[in-house]
């Protein structure tokens, strides 16, 4: 494994990988933009009026606002996490696209720094669209706040594509993406503030919860939705990096042992 | 155009290539034989860059690799044993993906992506989808799209292997035309046939060394004796016991057939006319029986 690992070497070879990705992309837009978008969608506007309606205000804010906040982070990781599990895999594992690539002058860095960079396009994508929402139903509170948005997804997305390859690299087929994400997605949407705030959880749930991803990326767009400054942002900007670039440079070692041996 | 030294390469305690030396000479076609195992692959990765020697030294059209494979790369064209076209790009649009990996611009590829459409005899075929293609079309487009960037030497890793015969005589054809244009080939193949009749030299590899290298004429005539009559039939047993020895100058039995390598197939036959019970098979000594006599006859898996 020592023998893998080495730190990224990082070159602008990695463009015409993230192109590909695209021209295949645009290809089957209107299907993908449908299943990735509208279904996030869909959750946030039912549950956010249908249970919205039943409830208090929650966390200082109308319930529509507050999981319209979560679902921008909530719906960014899973663009993300789809990306580069499954996307990645098919490329890598089905189709051997990657293996194509690295007998031209590229390297396994530059192929997957093209499918990170994918995953974050991905992300921003299904990010902005919910933006879009909130923006068509007013539910922000300061419009040139909500810009700060974008970059956060951007963030997340990072974060989480970087998460994501260390199960590709691992992984024997697509069934064994499933246990990522029941022991690892899922908790994290329960516990991370996305459907309700942390603060309902037990002390030592919280605890656990100050710790994963989504938080962070819920700390920085919650606040940002409704019109304040967040707390911490170096502290949940580094978080999401930190997560995303240790991501990336495991998933680089394992994929390295996997393919290059 | 290729010069490798001393290469070797260990996996765990298993050295998998054991001190391999190999001289690719410019536009010449150069065989990698030997059987599963052999070390044939791992070889190619070497020479690539894309795994690191343990030791040894690979000089690909005159760069060092794996220290600067990157740019050793940009010479080479290679043509990989399991077809990894891109299924969601036609035709054209795999040949245009592939030339930017190579930093080529959007005009620069299309520039040659007709004349590649021709030398595949896909130029009909430029918009279909690669699930409508034939095996021989795949490895044909294959074939094209490692000569997007205009490669001076080119890889070929099993070409023509799961194809049928027309698909094989059409690689074969367009590999005989990029020799001609003076492009260098390394090949590797399980055929020897193939071998036999585009490899100007070829090195037979067997468990990570070369043991033989030559001129596919010169290495039969050195190693074999001219005629091969193989023999099998009932009572096979008893007259291998009774004649082989005195007929042949060398012979093995394998599995119901007998192997009788002989300079003079005529007093063999004459011998075998009065064993009606016994059939025959008269032939010229080829490559295979080279490369059998030299790597053995046991299963590889």
């Amino acid at each position: 494994m020592t023998h893998f690992f080495r730190l990224p070497r990082l070159s602008w070879r990695f463009i015409p990988v993230w192109q590909r990705n695209y021209l295949v992309w645009r290809k089957l837009a209107i299907p993908s933009i449908l299943g990735n978008l509208a279904d996030p969608m869909l959750y946030m506007l039912g549950l956010g009026y249908g249970l919205g309606s039943l409830l208090p205000d929650v966390g200082g804010m109308p319930y529509l606002t507050f999981l319209a906040a979560g679902t921008v982070a909530y719906s960014t990781m899973n663009a993300a996490t789809f990306e580069v599990l499954y996307s990645s895999f098919s490329r890598m594992h089905v189709q051997r696209t990657w293996d194509a690539i690295l007998n031209a002058p590229l390297t396994l860095d530059d192929v997957m720094l093209g499918e990170l960079t994918w995953a974050v396009a991905k992300s921003l994508l299904s990010g902005l669209a919910i933006l879009a929402v909130i923006w068509g139903l007013g539910l922000y509170g300061d419009f040139w706040m909500t810009l700060w948005i974008v970059p956060v997804v951007a963030l997340v997305g990072f974060c989480f594509g970087g998460m994501g390859l260390v199960m590709n690299a691992v992984s024997p087929s697509y069934d064994f993406f499933l246990y990522y994400f029941t022991l690892v997605i899922t908790p994290m949407v329960l516990l991370c503030g996305v459907f309700f705030p942390v603060s309902q959880l037990p002390p030592p749930v919280q605890s656990v919860s100050a710790w994963l991803p989504l938080t962070h990326a819920i700390d920085l767009a919650r606040p940002l939705v409704v019109g304040s400054m967040p707390d911490n942002i170096a502290l949940h900007a580094a978080a999401l990096v930190i997560y995303g670039s240790i991501g990336y440079v495991i998933a680089l070692a394992l994929t390295r042992r996997r393919l290059l041996k | 155009m290729l010069k490798v030294r001393g290469l070797t390469k260990r996996y765990g305690g298993t050295e998998v290539v054991r001190g391999v030396d190999l001289h690719v000479r410019r536009g010449e076609c150069f065989g990698l034989l030997g059987p599963n195992g052999a070390g044939k692959t791992t070889t190619l990765r070497l020479l690539l860059g894309l795994i690191e020697p343990d030791s040894g030294s690979i000089e690909l059209a005159g760069i060092a690799v794996p220290k600067r494979a990157r740019e050793a790369r940009m010479k080479v064209g290679v043509v990989p044993q399991m077809d990894n076209l891109d299924p969601d790009f036609s035709v054209r649009e795999n040949l245009l993906a592939y030339g930017r990996y190579f930093g080529m611009a959007r005009s620069a590829i299309a520039a040659r992506v007709p004349g590649l459409l021709e030398f595949a005899g896909l130029a009909s075929k430029a918009d279909a989808q690669i699930a409508q293609l034939s095996g021989g079309m795949k490895r044909r487009l294959t074939l094209a799209r490692a000569l997007v960037h205009d490669p001076d030497i080119l890889f070929l890793d099993e070409p023509t292997t799961g194809l049928d015969p027309q698909a094989r005589h059409l690689i074969w054809q367009g590999l005989r035309r990029l020799l001609n244009e003076g492009k260098t080939i390394v090949l590797t193949t399980h055929f020897m046939d193939e071998a036999e009749r585009l490899a100007d030299r070829l090195v037979i590899l067997d468990h990570g060394r070369v043991v033989t290298e030559g001129a596919p004429r010169a290495l039969i005539e050195s190693h074999i004796e001219p005629a091969v009559v193989e023999v099998f039939g009932e009572g096979l047993a008893d007259w291998t016991h009774a004649r082989a020895a005195a007929l042949c100058q060398r012979f093995e039995t394998v599995g119901e057939t007998l192997f009788c390598y002989t300079d003079s197939p005529d007093t063999v036959i004459g011998a075998l006319k009065q064993a009606p019970a016994l059939r025959y098979l008269h032939r010229p000594s080829n490559l295979e029986d080279v490369f059998l006599k030299l790597t053995g006859r046991d299963l590889r898996d």
